[in-house]
């Protein structure tokens, strides 16, 4: 039986599914990051799988197209010697009128052990998990605007990992917060572990006052909301996600809000840059700064891996009851 | 022989010599976490080895992992190559053979060892694999239902933590 209140964790509090970062406990959320610790050493050895999912089948599901999140998770998935079955969903059965539930049901008659669920519908993978065999386990690789767990767990690693500790941080995440899943799961993440300042950064359009009651500091001004930061997470302008006019042109939020070589002056000296990418050279980050010293986007793709196999391996190891 | 009587420190003195006699000029030694690992490390300093000790876990390869899950975090730390080497595995306590099976695994994940070769403090008996080690300072057959684990205090004396007895 799932969780009264939390659909992601079974009664004895252990991992299940991983749907959201909203109401993960703290020890969830460093148990995760310690195993992920295990598996990034795993990459320096001759070997570089392990049989912990060994004869399991691991199912993308894939109802919104994303290449690379697909591709980290099907890498973590065969590091832990599972099968991966990818799923083109959006063209085929959807297309041709099957229901959600419908097509997961097929594929559970087809004995999947996971799932790994992209939709652009909020709420997919809950969906999922509460319909699901009890053997068969979630994990939730971005659901609409509404939440992208891995990344904001690879997020927090990347920081811990350069940081250290969370409780003194001041952290800004920058750009167009209103459609960013990924923002939502950091701000959750960030603020169960302790985070004392986070600053939303962007113009009114792209960043919700309603943010203020995720206990976040909104700042429309970029100077005001980088100074002085140790970490700066900046969000890719989704182009294909703005379908009013949100934005007078990407050439005036690059002005006001990308992140160049003298903005980040204002931030702390040894202050990191994060991107959960593709970035947009030029848009909203200048590549002088994208491929800086202070840069950090290419370890958080490496620790990506590490924390999906994870993730994965947590999971599966917990039974549903 | 009662667990109550087992004198840790005095079976680690016959351990230091048991273990030399499997040395070979080139044996590098792999201690299993987390108990085998303290024992590793005081024998190579007490038998003036070269070099770091290696750390082998068994968590990534644990058949148990279906019913327990992932047990804990990794804590394999092999700091020289094991390819050619003549490996001595140490372990505090050899029981079903499960764990010496795990890490043999996992060492094999790193490379092509020239031989394996495994010595313990305690051999408990109720081995479920075909699994014995080369020297083991002490015999004795436990009920099953009985937990036997080296303990080590701040001064690095081991004794025996004991449950169920």
């Amino acid at each position: 039986m799932l969780h009264k209140r939390n659909p992601q964790l079974n009664s004895h509090g252990e991992l299940v599914h991983l749907l959201s970062i909203e109401g993960l406990p703290q020890s969830v959320i460093h148990h995760i990051l310690d195993t992920a610790g295990s598996f990034l050493s795993v990459n320096d050895r001759d070997v570089k799988k392990v049989p912990l999912l060994r004869g399991k089948s691991v199912f993308n599901l894939f109802f919104e197209n994303s290449t690379r999140t697909r591709t980290t998770f099907e890498i973590a998935a065969k590091r832990l010697s599972a099968d991966v079955i990818n799923l083109d969903i959006a063209r085929s059965s959807t297309a041709k009128g099957e229901t959600l539930l419908d097509t997961v049901a097929n594929l559970s008659a087809m004995h999947a052990d996971m799932f790994v669920v992209r939709h652009s519908e909020s709420g997919a993978p809950y969906l999922i998990a509460q319909h699901c065999a009890p053997h068969v386990h979630v994990v939730n690789a971005g659901d609409g605007r509404h939440a992208h767990p891995t990344q904001g767990l690879l997020d927090m690693y990347t920081i811990r990992h350069f940081k250290k500790d969370f409780r003194n941080l001041t952290v800004a995440i920058v750009g167009d917060i209103v459609h960013s899943r990924v923002a939502r799961s950091d701000i959750h993440a960030l603020t169960t572990l302790g985070v004392p300042e986070i600053r939303a950064v962007g113009p009114k359009t792209l960043v919700p006052g309603d943010l203020r009651e995720m206990g976040v500091r909104v700042c429309h001004d970029m100077a005001e909301g980088i100074r002085g930061a140790d970490v700066i997470i900046m969000l890719r302008l989704q182009n294909e996600r703005m379908n009013g006019a949100m934005l007078p042109s990407a050439g005036e939020f690059f002005k006001n809000f990308g992140l160049t070589p003298e903005k980040l002056q204002l931030a702390k000296p040894d202050a990191i840059v994060m991107h959960p990418g593709p970035i947009n050279r030029g848009v909203e980050i200048a590549s002088d700064v994208a491929d800086g010293k202070q840069s950090v986007i290419l370890p958080q793709v490496t620790f990506g891996i590490a924390v999906r196999m994870a993730v994965m391996s947590i999971i599966a190891g917990n039974d549903a009851k | 022989m009662s667990t109550l009587l087992l004198d840790a420190e005095a079976l680690y003195t016959d351990l230091v010599r048991g273990v030399r006699g499997l040395l070979k000029p080139d044996t590098g030694l792999v201690g299993i976490w987390s108990g085998g690992a303290w024992l590793a490390e005081r024998l190579q300093r007490d038998l003036g080895l070269a070099g770091a000790i290696g750390v082998i876990s068994s968590t990534m390869h644990r058949d148990d992992f279906g019913s327990k899950g992932l047990g804990g975090t990794d804590h394999t730390k092999l700091p020289f190559d094991v390819n050619g080497r003549h490996i001595l595995l140490i372990d505090d306590v050899l029981f079903t053979g499960r764990t010496t099976r795990a890490v043999i695994n996992e060492l094999f994940d790193f490379g092509r060892p020239a031989s394996v070769t495994l010595a313990v403090l305690v051999d408990r008996g109720g081995r479920e694999l075909p699994i014995e080690p080369a020297y083991s300072a002490a015999r004795m057959t436990l009920p099953r239902e009985q937990r036997l684990r080296l303990a080590r205090d701040d001064a690095g004396r081991f004794s025996f933590d004991v449950k169920g007895d």
